[in-house]
């Protein structure tokens, strides 16, 4: 058990290692690196398998007890987004065989990539706020790093913004760590939703979880706060914006729904309108941003934008659900389960179809020499497979029905209609439509209309090489395509293991049991004190005790 | 710099200090001091050197690249943790092994010590790596 918890966050951390060691041995650091992914993945489903009974398993590092230690904690949605992580981590890395150039890899590529992936593991399984912080700068680091690998100068200017919004966010997050540890004397997560659940000025808290909000927010790139992401994505190398727009953002989204459904539930009517209102103007803005671009690249990093929105929709629906039916009751924590359900199924089936479209961004540029779709054309002719595939990703980021995208759109809007946010899901249905517009887009111009004359005259694949390395780049492309489509044709599995997510994120009583353990009697009596010295009495001896012999 | 006073107390400073850097090291267990400060201290150790006798001298004294150092630090910090894996125990638990040397008392030693000379090595590595390449450069 004690290793199941750990090993998604020690598999990257020691490749990571292995990689710099053999910094001068580029071809060790690929078979490391696979490796590694490999490990990786067979632990993410090994996670995922002790879950699978909706138990919430915990492991103390060093032994200290909680809430006195570090806990790392893995339920339902943490083991779903570490099986995501193992999922893109193999892709990324057998892509980018194919697809990275010399001198970034001998530059600590692959080192830098399994150690976002390190960072990724370990915020989505900490039950320890200060811990997340440090797993969000770790993220932070090497990120901004990859990054700026190369130097070019465009990499340069959108990295900048990168850091500069991160960094700032990341001054917010602990600055809110402050206040809250100051409001409360604790940094357990478990801990903190008992303290905060009794808090006799609930205004105050509110105010702490909007400063998280925005820290978040800036991760996420949610609606006011989203300007650095197309602004950097399209910049470096394809196989590393893939790495991002599949991880890094659904790292910022899960610390929302994390904080939002265990501590902050005092004021729900009132977070929960602003996260309505943040949620649908993400997914406006975001697809309004993607209409106007013509770059493959930047049009599906306004997307992520626009989809992050989605992904929010699910706790705002939830947050308004319990709100509107104070005290609980059944129906809407019935509701509130199916709507953080649809955004567990949203940030997995976003995580690989959003990956996988700007891997095939990366596969079109390779073959058609541009992903200016001005300049390209007609290459339903020359390359029919990887129009499919594009198809299959395309359809499915839109929500056309059998594909995840289309359960995760399903679920959402159900759970929206139930609980009554009917301008959130007028909102999300029209988004769709866009969505599929800016779909078409793409396909019709680059896929579908003659090759305009400006058209580069496409880089050869010819030999050995080069075959093997449009093999690498192709092969992770087709298994996410089929995964996308399995998994909405057998949505089955996906949709009870989201379900139990959504409901494991309501009952905090059960997170916090599980995290505190024999300790949670004391936590909640408020007497944790006696374990430092339990030769002093409790707070109020009672003066007959004293008395007797 | 060409001093030569400058090179003859190098010589003699440099072992100084990095002795000294590793009594740091080992008092970080019960009082201030520890890994991260203790390679502070060796990195402007290395960095003296550096200033007296040039860059490339640092590189030759050192021997491996020092990507190497950094792996070795930060896999010593790693492997730490699971010699607490033994018994079930959880990841980082200590785990000590004590004798007793004549003349000197009990001594322990465990895993926490290893977790530290891996963060010292790290920072070491870091350190120098960043100020030799900036170093470089001018």
């Amino acid at each position: 058990m004690n290793l199941t918890v750990v090993a998604p966050i020690l598999i990257p951390l020691a490749t990571t290692v292995l990689c710099i060691g053999l910094w001068k041995d580029r071809l060790m650091q690929r078979v490391v690196s696979v490796a590694g992914a490999v490990s990786l993945l067979g632990a993410a489903i090994s996670l995922m398998m002790a879950t699978d009974d909706g138990q919430i398993v915990t492991t103390n590092a060093a032994g200290w007890p909680a809430p006195f230690g570090i806990t790392l904690v893995a339920d339902t949605i943490s083991a779903m987004l570490v099986l995501l992580n193992g999922v893109i981590a193999l892709a990324i890395v057998i892509y980018s065989i194919g697809a990275i150039d010399r001198k970034r890899e001998s530059f600590g590529y692959h080192p830098l990539v399994h150690a976002v992936l390190a960072a990724c593991s370990g915020a989505f399984l900490t039950g320890d706020i200060f811990n997340m912080y440090v797993w969000f700068e770790i993220m932070l680091l090497a990120s901004f790093v990859l990054l700026t690998l190369g130097g070019e100068r465009g990499q340069l200017e959108g990295a900048i913004k990168y850091v500069t919004l991160n960094l700032l966010s990341s001054g917010i997050f602990l600055a809110a760590i402050g206040l809250l540890y100051g409001m409360t004397g604790t940094l357990n997560l478990a801990h903190l939703s008992i303290v905060l659940d009794r808090a006799e000025n609930p205004g105050a808290i509110t105010a702490v979880s909007m400063l998280f909000l925005v820290a978040f927010g800036i991760k996420a790139a949610v609606f006011p706060l989203f300007f650095w992401l197309p602004a950097s994505y399209h910049t470096p190398p394809v196989a590393i914006t893939a790495l991002f727009a599949g991880l890094l953002t659904k790292v910022g989204v899960y610390s929302i729904l994390r904080t939002f459904t265990l501590l902050f539930d005092q004021q729900m009517e009132i977070t929960a309108t602003v996260l309505m209102w943040i949620s649908g103007l993400t997914m406006v803005t975001g697809v309004l941003g993607a209409a106007c671009q013509f770059e493959i690249r930047r049009i599906l990093a306004f997307h992520s934008v626009s989809q992050i929105g989605y992904m929010l929709m699910g706790l705002a629906v939830a947050l308004y659900a319990m709100a509107r039916a104070q005290p609980d009751t059944e129906a809407a924590r019935q509701t509130a389960a199916i709507a953080l359900a649809g955004s567990a199924m949203f940030l997995l089936h976003h995580g690989i179809v959003k990956g996988n479209l700007f891997l095939i961004s990366g596969l079109v540029q390779r073959l058609a020499g541009t992903s200016e779709l001005k300049h390209l054309g007609g290459l339903v002719k020359t390359h029919p497979w990887t129009g499919v595939l594009f198809l299959c990703s395309a359809l499915s980021l839109a929500g056309i029905p059998i594909s995840t995208g289309f359960w995760g759109k399903f679920v959402l809007v159900k759970s929206g209609l139930a609980s009554g946010a009917f301008a959130l899901v007028a909102a999300s249905l029209g988004v769709g439509i866009l969505t599929l517009y800016s779909m078409t887009k793409i396909w019709a111009e680059a896929f579908w209309k003659e090759p305009p004359e400006t058209m580069p005259e496409p880089p050869p694949v010819r030999g050995v090489a080069d075959r093997r390395q449009v093999a690498c780049m192709a092969a992770p492309i087709v298994v996410l395509a089929g995964a996308t489509i399995a998994l909405g044709v057998f949505v089955d599995p996906l949709y009870r293991t989201a379900l139990r997510a959504g409901e494991q994120m309501l009952d905090s009583q059960a997170y916090q049991r599980a995290v505190l353990g024999e300790n949670y009697d004391r936590a909640v009596a408020g007497t944790l004190h006696e374990l430092a010295n339990p030769a002093i009495p409790g707070p109020t001896p009672t003066p007959e005790q004293e008395d007797k012999p | 710099m060409n001093s030569i006073i400058l090179r003859t107390a190098t010589r003699f400073m440099l072992p100084l200090l990095i002795i000294f850097s590793i009594i740091v090291l080992l008092r970080g267990h019960n009082q201030p001091g520890g890994g991260f400060v203790g390679g502070l201290l060796a990195t402007s150790a290395f960095m003296l050197y550096a200033m007296a006798f040039g860059v490339p001298a640092v590189y030759r004294i050192l021997r491996l690249p020092l990507t190497t150092y950094i792996a070795v630090g930060l896999g010593m910090a790693l492997v730490s943790g699971l010699p607490g894996l033994i018994e079930g125990s959880p990841f980082l638990y200590g785990q000590w092994v004590g004798f007793t040397v004549t003349g000197f008392g009990e001594l322990k030693i465990g895993t926490p010590l290893l977790f530290d000379i891996g963060v010292y090595l790290t920072v070491l590595s870091v350190c120098l790596l960043i100020l030799l390449t900036l170093a470089e450069d001018s």
